[in-house]
């Protein structure tokens, strides 16, 4: 799970992070009274999306004065931002973050992720702050310094004075660096986030060292012992049909393509999607039901799929092992009877019962596209989708 | 031989009382593996299913002998069980549940470097060495005996390209789902090593997805350590969109890292069949099988 900047920079200062003050803003009136509240006469404006490059997108802007703020403000809410991240439809900016602004002498990276190939959190400093850490590793990998955390004694103070060290930081700000690393440790470690990023940590004109811009996501299967994260989930950043999907317990993700497909399984349901494309169509979305694929699974996944007006067919691929095939043929049959669908069903049943599952199609009243194999199946939905199999169904 | 599970398998069955515990308990029985007995603390000192159910898997052990246990406890106490497991002896863990946090994950695999015991998973379907024995969830009758090993990121996937195999009359020695978590007990290379010890073993079905590195470290581990045997590989999420998990925790494109273009560049870098389509994967081992037997 993803939240805000502003977000993140509250959980990071609730363990002692140091950032800039600031607060959020959904109105006009509430950038101006922030900006009040703050004072002074140097502000940034910042769109609050889950996508990153908003500063060369235009989401990211100073202001020397609140009415100023207000102006900004004004032409920032309710707009679509446009940034490498969000795709060419850009991402519609419903909150911003009002903060002082902080005089720069510096800037670097911190940023805490999993690494999977070692089976421990690392921990990664940089001096290219202000840049993507994916193109600082690309292009010049020998600036980023990395530690691997110990998982039974989490980041040490000798590990974190190494990273600050590493940063030519010397004094009191490789102390305030130190202290702020093992902070975000203890943030990242409290909240079982999956990735903490601090671009750019700055440290300012004055010696401080400040989290400039905060990123935390979450580990999913460790939000049930975090329902303060669980609450800023921003349900206006995801999709509705995908917030329907995890009502529903489903895992759905919304494609560009046309041919719908419904799958019990991950990885079956990835390689539906591949075979699509590799049949000459584009897949619609990715679409889990789960092993089980019951009745109600299957008119969910119905009308799921049917809420992208941009899908012409469908394609129901279910391997059948412990679930018997017949079992989900019935549970197509009776979702099918239950919505409207007006577009072509391809239905791919294989494993446990497929004979069975296969006669119950046929001999149903309604109009299935049955196919017997996995690539037949992705051939047909793809010309379904088309319109170039009318005369077979 | 098969390189995990055989008939010399005793299997605990940690979380036996639970609806999916017996549930797929007594599938497991059904296919002939041998099931000592069950553990559920505090349930210890009845029968369930016929067998034995104690309240630890110490105790277990100790009165059955066991070597092997499979989990299907809640996310939240998995990682425990699994650790219990490991204490007692267990030689093998298969761990079934899906949902268990990084974080812990992250330690169990410290505490399991102390140890001897192999985990496989979690969030996987399990283990099955066919005729021999079932340690997972996998419909059986669509494995047969053989010479194939199968190494899989996937549950239905698996059973997909099992299915293939087995269609084109093509047995198997060992299946394995690796499970699909970004932190898992046994990686590719792992058991790759076991299987290019395993004189039963001809060739090998790889199945991997976007996400991490483990394809591209069986890889290099391939070329560096001279395995012979023939290796057909398929790579799931060639569509995936970046950012997104895709069902599974560890199937997820991160920093523009962990695509199926970079995974299938670096086994095909090493003579790796990797086949475009989910539906070739078994063509493609029957003749990369038949070229190999007439070098």
């Amino acid at each position: 799970m993803k939240i805000h900047e502003y977000q993140a920079k509250a959980l990071l200062k609730e363990v002692g992070v140091p950032v800039p003050k600031g607060y959020p803003a959904f109105t006009v009136d509430e950038a101006g009274e922030a900006a009040v509240k703050i004072g002074g006469n140097q502000f940034v404006v910042k769109a609050q999306i889950h996508a990153g490059g908003r500063g060369k997108g235009g989401g990211i802007r100073l202001a020397k004065h609140p009415d100023e703020v207000r102006e900004l403000a004004t032409h920032m809410l309710g707009k679509e931002l446009i940034t490498h991240q969000t795709g060419p439809e850009g991402k519609r900016v419903n909150r911003l973050l009002i903060e002082e602004s902080v005089n720069i002498a510096s800037e670097f990276y911190a940023g805490i992720v999993l690494d999977r190939s070692a089976e421990q959190y690392v921990f990664m400093v940089s001096s290219e702050g202000g840049i993507e850490i994916e193109q600082v590793a690309a292009e010049t990998p020998e600036k980023i310094i990395k530690v691997w955390i110990h998982p039974g004694i989490g980041l040490t103070p000798y590990q974190a004075r190494n990273l600050s060290y590493s940063l030519d930081l010397e004094g009191d700000q490789a102390k305030n660096a130190t202290k702020t690393f093992l902070k975000l440790w203890k943030a990242f470690y409290k909240y079982d986030c999956s990735l903490a990023e601090i671009n750019p940590l700055v440290l300012s004109e004055e010696g401080e060292v400040i989290a400039l811009d905060a990123k935390l996501n979450f580990d999913d299967n460790a939000l049930f012992r975090h329902q303060n994260v669980m609450e800023l989930r921003d349900l206006s950043e995801e999709l509705p049909s995908e917030i329907e999907a995890s009502n529903y317990n489903l895992n759905y993700i919304k494609l560009d393509g046309n041919v719908g497909c419904m799958v019990n399984g991950a990885g079956l349901a990835m390689a539906t999607m591949d075979i699509i494309k590799l049949s000459g169509g584009e897949p619609a979305n990715f679409l889990d039901v789960g092993g089980v694929a019951s009745s109600e699974t299957v008119t969910k996944g119905f009308k799921i799929i049917l809420s992208d007006s941009g899908v012409k067919s469908i394609l129901i691929n279910i391997f059948g092992g412990i679930v018997r095939c017949d079992r989900v043929a019935q549970g197509v049959i009776d979702a099918l009877s239950s919505i409207e669908v007006s577009i072509p069903v391809v239905v791919r049943l294989e494993g446990t019962n497929a004979r069975e599952a296969a006669e119950l199609l046929e001999n149903s009243s309604l109009d299935f596209i049955v196919a017997s194999s996995f690539k037949e199946g992705a051939e047909k939905a793809v010309k379904a989708a088309k319109g170039e199999l009318a005369n077979e169904s | 031989m098969s390189i995990l599970g055989n008939e010399n398998t005793k299997l605990l069955v940690q979380g036996i009382t639970g609806q999916e515990g017996s549930f797929h308990t007594e599938r497991i029985i059904a296919y002939g593996t041998n099931v000592v007995g069950g553990v559920t603390p505090g349930k210890g000192g009845r029968d369930h299913l016929g067998v034995p159910v104690f309240n630890t898997v110490a105790k277990a052990v100790q009165e059955t002998g066991a070597n092997t246990t499979i989990i299907f406890v809640p996310p939240l106490f998995a990682p425990d069980a699994i650790m219990e497991a490991a204490d007692a002896g267990i030689d093998l863990v298969v761990c079934i549940t899906e949902g268990i946090p990084a974080a812990n994950m992250v330690k169990v695999k410290d505490f399991l470097s102390a140890t001897t015991t192999t985990l496989i998973g979690p969030n996987c379907p399990g283990v099955i060495s066919p005729g021999k024995a079932k340690i997972g969830i996998m419909p059986g009758f669509i494995h047969r005996p053989g010479g194939i090993g199968v190494l899989s990121r996937s549950g239905t996937l698996t059973y997909e390209a099992v299915y293939q195999l087995t269609e084109l009359e093509i047995g198997q020695s060992t299946c394995i789902g690796i499970g699909g978590d970004p932190i898992v007990g046994s990686t590719f290379v792992d058991l790759l090593a076991r299987f290019a010890e395993d004189d039963e073993t001809e060739g090998i079905v790889l199945i991997g997805e976007i996400g991490g590195t483990t394809e591209e470290e069986a890889a290099e581990w391939i070329i560096s350590h001279n395995f012979e045997k023939p290796v057909v590989a398929f790579i799931a999420g060639q569509t995936a969109p970046p950012g997104r998990r895709m069902g599974h925790a560890g199937a997820i494109i991160s920093g523009g890292k962990g695509t199926a273009k970079e995974k299938i560049t670096a086994l095909r870098k090493v003579g790796i069949t990797v086949v475009e389509s989910p539906a070739s994967i078994g063509t493609a081992m029957k003749s990369d099988l038949e070229k190999s037997r007439k070098l």
